[in-house]
């Protein structure tokens, strides 16, 4: 037992004014682990993974990664931090004022002074490896279909090799073979080149393929989290419920009990 | 009675928070602007988008307002026989005050608005969020280069608006209200001071600081959704606004009597 946790979460809280969202969230990532969280629409899955890179920053608990506290330090330390992640946003997130060949490869261009054809040659490579023409690199995001722009994103995190990925629903909005292939990505990942990978899906044959591990958020806590294997004997019958996709059941019956704030956003 | 004092209370309360809020912003990108990386593609894009494409709609204003001025202080100063100090007039109201003013609120309700809806657009798409995963300061890469941008590029519009509205009293005054065209001109510069071109163009900075302020800070705070981006969009264009007639009595009362 002597491995330190690539991700160590523990007493983890977050609110937004009254909307307590996160509620003391528990949970480790060991390392070229391949965690995945899953939960309800709304349940602050979003918000959890933004608190890994420090994009927000939680009311209260402490994250740990390879050991060293990352709440508390300043910004130079915070900086230092986000070099070592990739991450996407659940909408992309693409820069629409910058040709996707410019969006790939950003970080390159402004860590490392890359010159223009080296970093569309990168570009171009990267994203044939993810399905997509090479011609797409002088296109513009808006100019992409919404798959599509997923995939520019996710090439955007992966480029420069970091040791931690986070994918926030990578797969949602794909078909099924473009969806494949992203899986397959997220397992050369942490495969090939030995990152730690966290990904957030709600589609299940997904979970399947690309988790070691997974966990369920449900009203600000972690109540399940295992080897993928054990997902189907959790015995816990939330766990039970989105697993199999199933209408009836306690993550149904209670919906009343859902914060007042989700409404005003959507 | 209560209710009424706790209002005030509340309101001045809220405005010294908000101006704490944007002093700290502000100062955090300025700080930036003399940082290195430098984005010099940044600055450059501001610098066509402000300073170049604002170009017609400065102009414009300047030339009519120059126009009607040369008319109403004819009609003023005819009445006590002073008609020849139209064109001294119009230079004088020109540099030191319609200029820098008009060209402010004008460019105030272009740039101000744009910036906040890109910037706030960009929050509101996780895009800024994305810029601080990619290494990127977004108060570096984003709100530096617009607020430097700002302040270059509206003297230079001032500049160019002055000649523009000093012209545009010229023609008004030679061939509507037959003045000579040469004492005309020569009543424009006798009495010009390099410092009513000055005043003019440190008011321009002021007000090119303060547009991008506004329109950076209130995009870089937008609420979520579409609501949010086109609430902020409304305060930039309202708030630079405000602070620059604000802005303009300060300047103007430093250099009285100057
Ligand atoms: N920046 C924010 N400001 C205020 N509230 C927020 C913010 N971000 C998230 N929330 C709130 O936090 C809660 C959880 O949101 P989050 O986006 O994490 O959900 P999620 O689990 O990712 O849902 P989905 O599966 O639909 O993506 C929601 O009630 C949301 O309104
Ligand atoms: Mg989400």
């Amino acid at each position: 037992m002597a491995v330190t946790p690539k991700i160590e979460l523990s007493g983890v809280t977050k609110s937004f004014d009254a909307n307590h969202v996160l509620k003391g969230i528990n949970l480790t990532v060991a390392p070229q682990e391949s965690l995945v969280i899953i939960g309800t629409s709304g349940c602050g899955k979003s918000v959890l993974m933004k608190c890994l890179n420090g994009l927000i920053t939680p009311d209260q608990g402490s994250i740990k990664i390879d050991g060293q506290e990352i709440l508390g330090q300043g910004r130079a330390a915070l900086e230092d931090l986000r070099r070592r992640f990739g991450m996407t946003f659940q909408f992309g997130a693409l820069f629409d004022s910058l040709p996707i060949w410019e969006n790939v490869t950003f970080r390159l261009r402004h860590q490392q002074a890359l010159d223009k054809k080296d970093a569309r040659d990168i570009a171009a490579q990267t994203i044939t490896q993810l399905g997509l023409a090479a011609s797409v690199i002088d296109q513009y995001p808006a100019e992409l279909s919404g798959g599509m722009q997923k995939r520019v994103a996710l090439a955007r995190a992966i480029v420069d090799k970091p040791e931690i990925l986070l994918f926030d629903e990578p797969t949602s909005g794909l078909d099924p073979i473009t969806g494949g292939v992203i899986d397959r990505l997220i397992i050369d990942a942490r495969e090939r080149l030995g990152a730690t990978t966290v990904t957030i899906s709600h589609d299940m044959a997904s979970v399947r393929r690309i988790a070691d591990k997974v966990a369920m958020v449900h009203h600000g806590v972690i109540i399940w989290a295992g080897p993928a294997e054990e997902m189907n004997e959790s015995g816990v019958p939330e766990v039970h419920q989105f697993v199999h996709g199933l209408a009836e059941g306690p993550l149904t019956n209670e919906k009343p009990a859902a914060s007042p704030a989700k409404m005003a956003t959507s | 009675m209560h209710g009424f004092v706790q209002n005030i209370g509340r309101t001045a309360l809220n405005f010294l928070a908000a101006f704490g809020r944007i002093t700290l912003f502000s100062i955090t990108a300025v700080r930036w602007i003399f940082t290195p990386p430098y984005y010099w593609q940044q600055l450059f894009r501001q610098i066509i988008d402000i300073g170049y494409f604002s170009l017609p709609v400065v102009g414009l204003t300047t030339l009519f307002s120059g126009m009607v001025l040369a008319l109403q202080s004819y009609t003023g100063f005819a009445r006590f026989s002073a008609e020849d100090t139209v064109a001294t007039v119009v230079v004088l109201s020109v540099t030191r005050e319609l200029g820098p003013v008009l060209a402010g609120l004008m460019v105030a309700g272009r740039i101000g608005a744009s910036m906040a809806a890109e910037i706030g657009t960009m929050r509101v798409t996780d895009q800024i969020d994305a810029l601080d995963t990619l290494s990127t300061r977004p108060m570096q890469y984003l709100v530096a280069p617009r607020l430097l941008a700002g302040t270059i590029c509206l003297p230079f519009l001032v500049l160019v608006g002055d000649v523009i509205g000093v012209f545009g009293g010229y023609l008004v005054g030679v061939y509507r209200l037959g003045f000579n065209p040469s004492i005309y001109l020569a009543r424009t510069l006798e009495y010009l001071e390099v410092s009513d071109v000055t005043l003019g163009l440190v008011k321009a900075a002021v007000f090119g600081f303060l547009i991008a302020l506004m329109g950076c800070y209130h995009g870089y705070h937008s609420g979520r959704g579409a609501q949010g981006v086109g609430r902020a969009t409304t305060n930039a264009v309202v708030s630079a606004s405000i602070l620059i007639l604000i802005a303009n009595y300060i300047v103007t009362t430093m250099f009285f009597g100057v």
